[in-house]
Parts: C-alpha cells; structure tokens; sequence
C-alpha cells in the first residue's frame, strides 16, 4: 500500500478485496465505467451479508458485465450469451443449499436472454439478478441495445436511436418479481444495501444498477466521461420508494426515479414444488431440497 | 460403483424407447432433467416427470431447448447427473451449449429422438439425419461421444453406459434415437441395482487450496471435478482459459487447452469402440448400420444369405467417435461395404475415409419418414456383391 | 501525507494502491468533505492517481471506497487504525 508511513508495521489491505479474486486485479473494464463501482458495491454486499460464502455462486452472461463473475471470489461461472438465468435455475435446482446471484449486462438479460427473464420471473427462481443496465452494448463497440433510451446514437442507431426501450423494474414487477429496485452507480450506499438486501431475501430478486459506458455511449453522445454521468445520476435523480414500476420509464437524459419498488413474498419455484408434490404424493414423495434450501444462510 | 436403488425399476415390462431411455437415465443416477416438449422425444421428460418426484430429484420444462440444454450444465456443476432431451428443432438450438459442455468439460448427456428434417420436416416420423449435426454442429473444434440403440432394451442398457462415459470423459454424449426406436414398445429387463455398474463422477479429494480446475496429467487428460457449494470457489468460462479456468486470450493457451479437449477422446478412441458384428469374417459383403436400419437390415441379410451370398452385418453401437480403425482393417478382406441410412448419406462419408478406396462403399440413403424397404437394401447387396 | 508533514489530521485518512488507479475521478468528485484531489505524478498506466489533498478534512467515511471501481483507493478512521495496530500487536 502507499504513503502512509505511520501505519507500514500494519498488514492493511482493502476491506473490498476479501471477496474478490486478488489474482485477477486490475480488471478489464475501460476508465470510468461503472461496472467496477457495481462490483464493488456487492463485494462489500456480500461481506456484510453474514452469509457463508462457500454456498453464494455466481453466475454472468457474456458482454462487459459478464466479466463481473470472473472477478468474484466465489464459485463463478461465465456463461454463454444471455444464457445465465437458464444456467442459474439448474445450479440453485440441482444444489438448492446455493444461494445464486446473476450478474450480467442488459442486453445479455433483457436482448437475447429477455425469455429466460421472464420465465425465471414467472416461475419465482430463486436468484439474485444484478442487471448492470449502461444502455448500449460495450463488448461490441456499443449498439443499441434494449434499454437505449430514443435519442441517442450508437453503431447501429447511426442516426439516433428510435426503438422504444424496456422499463425494466415494470418488466420484473409484471412478470412476479419478488424484489424489485433501481439505483445507479451514483447511489454506492443504496445500492450496497439493496444488494444486502436481496442477497438476503427468496425468491427472484431484481436489481438494476444505471451505469456510465463512457466509451461507446457516454463520449458518442457527447456526454462527457464516466463520472459526468454519474453527476447525470446524481442531478436528476429522484427516489421514490414503493413507486408504481410503471412510471420508472427512463429517457435519454431525463429524470430517473430510483428506489425499492416492489417487496413482496412469493413460494418459490422449489417451495412450490415441495407443497405440491406432498399434498398430491403423500409419503411416496422424496423431499428435495428442504425449505426450498437456506441460500447459504448456514 | 453400483446403481443406486432408488431410481432402478427392476422387472420385466412393455415399453417403448422413450420410456425405456427414462428407466435407464434414473438408473444411471439421473437425478436432474431439463427439456422442452418436442415430438417425438416427449415421453422422455413426460416420464421423468412422473418418476422423479418419488426418486430425489428434479425435473423442469423450461421455456425452450436453448435453457434447457444450459439449465443441465449449471445443475452438473450443482452436482447431480444431468441429461436433456430434444429432437431435429430443438437439437437446434442446443447448438451453442454443445460447445459450452466440450469447454467447461460439463458431464451430461443429451438424447435426440431423431425426425424428418430439415426444418419442422416430419415431426411424428423418424430419420437419422442429425447424426453429422452433433458432431459438427457446435462451432469450433471439439469430440463428442454419440451412441445409437435399435430397441427399448438397448435404450435402457446403453443410457446407463452414456451417462458412465459422460462421467469419464466429461464431454457431452449423445443418444441418437429415432422415432421407431423412440416409439416401439418391447420386452425390457431392467436388472436389479446391484447388478448395474455405474461410474461415479471424478470428485476431487484434494483440499481446496490444493485444487486446480483444470489440472490433469500425462496420464489421464481428463481434470478431477467439485460441485459448486464445497468452498473450492472454482471459476469456469466458454472463454479459451488455464488450468484454473482462468480466461487467457493467447494462442499458447488455446493450443494446449483445445489438444487436451481433443486428445482425452481421440487417444482413447480404442476404447471406444463398440460395433457389433455378426459373420463379417470371410464375408464379400457387409452391411454397415445403427439405429433402427440395423433392424431392418436383418431381414435384407436373411435373404442375401438365403440367396448364397456371404454378407456380414457391423451395426455401429458407438458411432462418434467413427471406429475408422475397425473397418479400415476389414475393408482389406471384403469386396464392399452397404451402407443404409435414412439421410441423404452421412456416416457414410466416415466410412468412405476409413476405407480409403480399398473397398467398394455403397451408400443407401433415404430421405426419411419411415424406414428402408428391406428389398432395397438387398439390391444394393446383390449389386455389391456382382 | 499528514502525518509525515505534520499537517493537521482530520478524522481519517485514505489508502491509495496508485498503480490500480484509471483515473475516473470519482473519488475526487464524489468526495463529501472534498479532501480528495489528484498527484501531480503520474502512475504506471499513465493516469494521475488520488492523494488526500486536504488531510484535516477527511473523515475516514470510506465513500471513495466504495464509488471506486478499480479498487484503487479506501478509506479509514483513525480511531480503526488504532484498534488495528492495538490487535496486530
């Protein structure tokens, strides 16, 4: 560590780094992208969250976010493009004593793997999914993807972006979300602590995280850097706890209401199963996984 | 090890393919299905369905074959027993997950009842035309392992050895059925457990800080496994990565991951091997098949040889990997080999390279929904044969 | 620093591992007590990495801490520094 003679006898390392993999530091992301500060948001999440770490798994799709579970110093899996809700609902099935997060980008979840979402929602999974929404695709050199507001240009918007975008807290209420909120990389304290709070709750559990993409969307738009974006965040936020999802549409811009939206109790999909195939089996009926699994609680 | 009780219906029954293909996954210790209705494949996971619930298990229909073929993978590195199962369309979509199991060298197996394609084709009748698609489908280079019974015995027997050698070679296998076989219903002898070998998967007994994911040996290329939960905090990835599964994008690193993926199938090929051969010795002719055809096959070889003809009969157990090495050698003592098969003729392409021109090679192709008249397999014999 | 220059101290103070740093600054913006500014020196990457420009203010709140995405930089109480030396002792 640095400067600080006074304190060189002490063994001081960033708290932070305890729940990454050390040997992996630095990470790939671009100068002020967002995604870093998300990652260091449920690293300190997961520190705080009591839970034994040997049983917390995480699983990412493919794009820049997809890297998060790479970094994680958990049982990680990077997965295939928008395959990782899919990929999540046999690990938590097959080991329901995991508690499993998804971590991934909006297009992985809400492009190409939107269907998973919806069905994982349906069904109540019992996952986190931390959606890191920074409205373009980085990986690829920044395309529209289906959270780019109207407006903007990217590479496949060349001359302004006239797609409608998802409303994605409206998405995840819609289809049962049993949590549902938005913070942006602006919220650090918020943010670390829904992600406490989803880490400790059942059922799917959805979380979206505005980030800056300063390279493919914040600079192409003029924009300014990663943390113009987040002085964007912090100006034209406004939280509204408990607010109807249906009004967190987003615009190239504009305001964005952030907050918890929805906190509901749902059976998940494994509880579900296990009151029903009791009550229609009787004793010829092996219980799996008992309370639907304790999500690393023990 | 020997099968678990709890999955292994010991007895004598009637049933068909389908369901027999089921008994022999639970036997084998199955203990995780994910699949999409496809016709004709359905009975599988209807009948898992039913069964699971009073094994120990799950079972879930997720919202298409893409999930369900990925939804596998995550419940192998959860720990159990996996397989999924499609048909044509839905094989399909599993294109992509073919190459993330070769990769993260995820055990599971994955049952095609194979239809009339291309596209929606003959959904309710059957062909053997995905059996060149699962080898090469995936992009990228990679082994598999394919197996093809012609009865609801075979389903069951050989289900057991598909899921024992996706556990030694932690690649994907393939069962390649077809609608006959998936829907035929037969006498089927399921043994009791303690007479059902089953290969446990290669857990790891080393201590977490000893552990390296994809660490292997000289010897034995094929890496230890853990299942996630038992604090080995394991990173795996589709991206080309080390021996901890770290991504690294240099071509030294592809080179040696990508020789040991191909090299755990193709050094062992050997053991591989498994054609059934009846008279080849001394033949003139012989017939090659899998699957169904090498039912229908029999009656074509009843009346050759009533007919005088010296005509011998390999039926391909195990079709991928091709057991070049078998009839490269028995090309040299026989005038030619016929080949049915309802496609357009696609094993025997890996017969033909085999031979190398030491033999004639008949292909008998069928464009698919139903089966070979037995009558034009015996003509292509008696033309061989002249 | 503060302690090597005798400048005054504030409640907290800051770690920087300078060779992380990419520069972002949203340790130095995001600042509550704006006690963050950057070095003058660059670091291997070529980036201007954080320094306590402002020691006295600092509170050890550990904001930057969790705003930076590159690891690079924590903060701490010096009450917690203390019972840290006191435990490693």
């Amino acid at each position: 560590m640095n400067e600080h003679c006074e304190y060189k006898d002490l063994d001081i390392q960033n708290p932070v780094l305890k729940a990454l993999r050390q040997d992996r530091i630095p990470h790939i992301w671009c100068p002020g992208c967002g995604i870093g500060t998300s990652l260091n948001c449920f690293a300190r999440a997961l520190m705080d969250s009591g839970l034994n770490l040997d049983k917390v798994a995480v699983v990412s799709g493919i794009g820049c976010t997809g890297r998060t579970a790479g970094y994680l110093n958990l049982d990680s899996f990077h997965t295939t493009h928008g395959r990782a809700i899919p990929f999540a609902t046999g690990l938590k099935l097959s080991n329901p004593e995991l508690n499993v997060v998804v971590y991934s980008g909006d297009g992985d979840l809400f492009a190409i793997g939107g269907n998973h979402f919806f069905h994982a929602a349906r069904r109540n999974m019992d996952l986190l999914i931390v959606c890191v929404n920074n409205y373009t695709y980085g990986m690829t050199g920044g395309q529209v993807a289906p959270t780019t507001p109207l407006g903007p240009t990217q590479t496949t918007m060349p001359y302004g972006n006239f797609e409608q975008s998802f409303n994605l807290p409206f998405v995840a209420d819609a289809c049962g979300a049993t949590y549902v909120a938005r913070w942006t990389a602006y919220h650090v304290r918020q943010l670390a602590k829904a992600m406490n709070e989803g880490l400790l709750k059942k059922g799917l559990r959805f979380i979206e995280v505005l980030c800056p993409c300063p390279t493919l969307y914040s600079r192409r738009n003029k924009l300014g850097d990663g943390v113009d974006q987040i002085k964007y965040y912090k100006e034209k936020s406004v939280i509204k706890n408990g607010a109807d999802t249906k009004e967190a549409e987003l615009t190239f811009q504009g305001e964005i209401i952030v907050g918890k939206f929805i906190d509901r109790e749902r059976p998940t999909w494994l509880d579900s199963m296990n009151k029903h195939f009791s009550a229609a089996l009787g004793d010829s009926f092996v219980p799996y996984g008992a309370n639907g699994g304790d999500n690393g609680k023990n | 090890m020997k099968a678990d009780t709890s999955g292994v219906l010991t007895g004598v029954h009637f049933m068909d393919g389908d369901h027999a293909a089921c008994e022999g996954a639970l036997a084998a210790g199955c203990r995780f299905v994910a699949g999409y209705p496809i016709t004709p494949s359905t009975e599988v996971v209807e009948r898992f369905a039913a069964r699971i619930p009073k094994v120990g298990g799950v079972f879930i229909q997720m919202e298409d074959e893409i999930a369900s073929s990925i939804a596998i993978q995550g419940a192998a590195w959860g720990g159990k027993k996996v397989m999924s199962v499609t048909s044509g369309p839905g094989l399909s979509l599993m294109m992509e997950h073919i190459g993330f199991a070769v990769c993260t060298e995820t055990p599971s197996v994955w049952v095609d009842v194979q239809r009339c394609g291309p596209s929606t084709g003959l959904p309710t009748q059957p062909a053997q035309q995905d059996m060149q698609q699962v080898k090469w489908g995936s992009h990228g280079d990679y082994e598999i392992i394919a197996l093809s019974p012609n009865s609801p015995q075979e389903c069951f027997d050989l289900m057991i050895t598909a899921f024992n050698l996706s556990e030694t070679y932690r690649c994907p296998v393939f069962f390649m059925m077809d609608e006959v076989v998936g829907h035929m219903t037969e006498r089927v002898v399921i043994p009791p457990a303690d007479q059902i070998e089953i290969t446990p998967r290669k857990f790891t007994t080393k201590a977490p800080s000893e552990f390296v994911l994809y660490a292997t040996t000289q010897d034995d290329l094929v890496p230890e496994m853990v299942k996630a939960g038992d604090g080995y905090r394991i990173h795996t990835t589709g991206l080309t990565h080390d021996e901890r599964g770290y991504p690294v994008m240099t071509v030294a690193v592809q080179q040696k991951m990508m020789t040991r993926l191909i090299d755990k199938i193709r050094n062992n090929v050997h053991k591989l091997v498994d054609v059934r051969t009846d008279n080849c010795d001394g033949a003139d002719v012989v017939v090659v098949s899998y699957g169904i055809t090498s039912r229908i096959a029999h009656a074509a070889l009843d009346e050759a040889r009533a007919k005088g003809l010296k005509v011998g009969h390999a039926r391909l157990v195990i079709c991928w990997p091709f057991p070049e090495a078998l009839f490269r050698e028995m090309a040299s003592g026989v005038k030619a080999f016929v080949f049915p098969e309802i496609n357009m003729g696609q094993m025997v392409r890996e017969l033909n390279r085999a031979v190398a021109g030491k033999a004639k090679v008949v292909s008998v192709p069928h464009t698919g929904g139903t089966v070979h008249e037995p009558e034009v397999i015996l003509n292509a014999i008696m033309e061989a044969a002249r | 620093m503060a302690s090597e220059t005798g400048e005054k101290k504030g409640k907290g103070t800051v770690f920087v591992k300078s060779e992380l740093c990419k520069g972002c600054s949203y340790c130095t913006d995001f600042c509550p007590t704006d006690a963050i500014g950057f070095s003058k020196e660059f670091n291997q990457k070529g980036y201007h990495f954080p320094i306590l420009t402002h020691p006295e203010k600092c509170s050890g709140c550990d904001l930057c801490g969790l705003y930076c995405p590159d690891f690079a930089i924590f903060g701490v109480r010096y009450k917690d520094l203390e019972e840290m030396r006191l435990k490693q002792a």
